[in-house]
């Protein structure tokens, strides 16, 4: 079975938050030098007054927003994952998850789809950061569908949040009947031979992997962790329950991210075998989306084929 | 570059109200970090007379409405000097002077570095330098989205202009002709420790003479230079920076690190350091209050 494609979520993060700001007039888009990547620029045509030109100076812009939500206002980041993270960390840190600043950091280019940038760009390891600092929200939407739920959620939510959006066009599982539930696992395949649970646009491939492996007669449980903080453990244990046996997939490194949460879930209250699959403690580098899905054993053919290993394997 | 002529408006009365306040700021400076045994003391100390005239006379505050929408914003930027906005807090009427003898303890609201989701009438929680400037041009900027009258203020300190963020922000200021902010720079000559040089004690200031006007004024920024001791030169600028001409101020104010306790000015390694009994006595006689009673810090 082959997923229909969504849209490009950099098309629904201009759409949707120039959408919010024709009811909201608290919203702002601060950009920096990238809206005509991240799609900023929709926003900007939308409503010129609001939108934030800061440059190249990624410091100082999430400074910034941290100062205009003091001053009630909900300002929008628009750069790549990259500049948005770990460029001015420090300033995430101080000015806005240990004040409770409510800014949403939402930026684009996350994962292995950056267009052809190379290690600089692609970050492997946003969940992991974003995830551990104390006050800081983390969410990652499957497709266009949950990135436009989430970005609406995102700006009544009271508060700093991360929200990790990709560049390019990704498979669909989520219709119009979906409602995103912030904080909540969702099961979006049920099966009986081993649970895989997965984040972000790996998500789709992870079903489609599942596909793949009932062609041969394993069907398996997968679940999506749009929210991986606050993390749902009751969702995590049920999932985990219902196979007796865990496989994560995640497009970011196995460290500390979904991998990482779900292990740290498990180990305390229902101890069962984890095994990760994703980036392993590696940089990637540039090239076309599906080469690198397949290099990085993302796709949905080679997640197919480790979780068969992986299952062959004896304990 | 310098302020105009002292403005008529101020009388001599009133320069002197704010002579004392800056000299009781001072004095719960020493007795605070004297009694913490932990705290800065020559970033305070030369920020005193600014603090004074800002919370005393230029921001338009509501002590007992900490939270007031239409106040003005003030952002210590240089946030390891907070014992000396948390005097003129408390002598301004924020909380009571006693508890700036929580200063640095656990669980106070007078935290190391300002917290503001601890103490209320704290605009912005800083520490790790560099950050200020664009918080309060955020603020600034959120003002005049929001159509509010409202000035920001920052103060920075000196070696905290080797932050490359100070820059950022001062460009982005700048571009977006953000008039209503305005940035104090505490030029006190020293940072921590310094560059190795023939300056006193050996080490070099942050900047040459005159580096820091020129600096900000490349980077598009009305630039003022004062003695950031002389109340009435302090007062001039800070009118004259209410007059917005689209924009940006800078205010360089030439300082004394540790001013008005004569062996701690104009030595680095008064930044940081715990304070004996004998040297409180001294510190208090050159502040012209009379000597603790008692040893330990308490009054």
């Amino acid at each position: 079975m082959t997923l229909p494609m969504g849209r490009a979520m950099r098309e629904i993060f201009g759409e949707t938050v120039a959408a919010i700001a024709d009811e909201d007039p608290r919203v702002v888009m601060l950009d920096g030098d990238v809206g005509s990547s991240t799609r900023a620029d929709i926003f900007e045509k939308a409503h010129p007054d609001r939108y934030l030109q800061m440059g190249i100076a990624e410091q100082n812009m999430l400074g910034v927003a941290a100062g205009m939500a003091t001053m009630g206002l909900i300002p929008f980041i628009s750069t790549f994952v990259s500049f948005a993270v770990v460029r001015p960390l420090d300033q995430i840190r101080v000015l806005i998850a240990q004040t409770g600043a409510n800014v949403k950091i939402t930026p684009g280019y996350a994962g292995l789809f950056t267009g052809r940038t190379g290690k600089s760009h692609i970050i492997v390891d946003d969940l992991a950061i974003m995830r551990a600092m104390p006050g800081m929200v983390t969410v990652a939407p499957a497709d266009d569908v949950e990135a436009d739920l989430v970005l609406r959620w995102a700006a009544t939510y009271e508060g700093p949040c991360y929200v990790r959006l990709v560049r390019d066009a990704t498979a669909r599982i989520f219709d119009d009947t979906y409602r995103f539930a912030f904080g909540k696992a969702a099961v979006v395949r049920e099966g009986r031979d081993v649970t895989l649970i997965s984040t972000g646009t790996q998500t789709p491939r992870t079903v489609e992997a599942a596909e793949l492996l009932a062609a041969e007669g394993i069907e398996a449980h997968v679940v999506h962790l749009g929210t991986l903080k606050p993390l749902d453990v009751e969702g995590v244990v049920a999932a985990a329950e219902r196979t007796g046996r865990v496989i994560t997939v995640e497009e970011h490194t196995v460290i500390g991210g979904l991998g990482g949460a779900v292990a740290e879930a498990l180990a305390e209250h229902r101890p069962t075998r984890v095994q990760r699959i994703g980036l392993q403690d590696c940089y990637v580098e540039s090239g076309p989306n599906d080469t690198l899905l397949e290099i990085y054993g993302l796709s949905a053919a080679r997640v197919a084929e480790q979780v068969r290993t992986l299952l062959e394997t004896p304990a | 570059m310098s302020a105009a002529p002292a403005s008529p408006t101020v009388d001599t009365a009133e320069l002197d109200r704010l002579r004392e306040v800056a000299r009781r700021i001072r004095v719960e400076i020493v007795r605070s970090v004297y009694h913490a045994r932990a705290g800065h003391l020559g970033g305070p100390l030369s920020a005193a007379d600014i603090l004074a005239a800002l919370y005393f006379r230029v921001l338009r505050i509501r002590p007992e409405e900490p939270a007031w929408p239409d106040r003005d914003r003030f952002v210590l930027s240089k946030g390891h000097s907070s014992i000396g906005l948390y005097a003129a807090m408390a002598l301004r009427g924020y909380f009571p002077v006693e508890e700036l003898l929580t200063f640095d303890a656990a669980h106070s609201r007078l935290q190391g570095h300002p917290d503001m989701t601890r103490l209320p009438g704290l605009d912005m929680s800083t520490g790790s330098l560099g950050m200020g400037i664009s918080a309060a041009m955020g603020m600034a900027l959120g003002a005049r989205l929001t159509g509010r009258d409202v000035r920001a203020y920052v103060m920075l300190g000196d070696g905290e202009c080797q932050e490359g963020e100070v820059w950022e922000g001062a460009m982005a200021a700048s571009r977006h002709g953000v008039d209503n902010l305005v940035a104090i720079v505490d030029h006190n000559k020293l940072q921590q420790y310094g560059w190795p040089g023939d300056g006193p004690d050996g080490r070099l200031a942050p900047e040459l003479p005159g580096e820091l006007v020129a600096k900000w004024t490349a980077f598009g920024w009305r630039v003022l230079e004062i003695d950031g001791h002389d109340m009435a030169e302090i007062l001039d600028a800070l009118a004259l920076a209410a007059t917005g001409d689209g924009r940006p101020v800078a205010i360089i104010a030439n300082t004394v690190k540790g001013k008005g306790v004569s062996y701690m000015e104009g030595h680095y390694f008064w930044h940081t350091r715990t304070i004996k009994p004998e040297e409180l006595a001294i510190a208090m006689a050159d502040l012209g209050e009379p000597a603790p009673e008692h040893e330990g810090g308490a009054r």
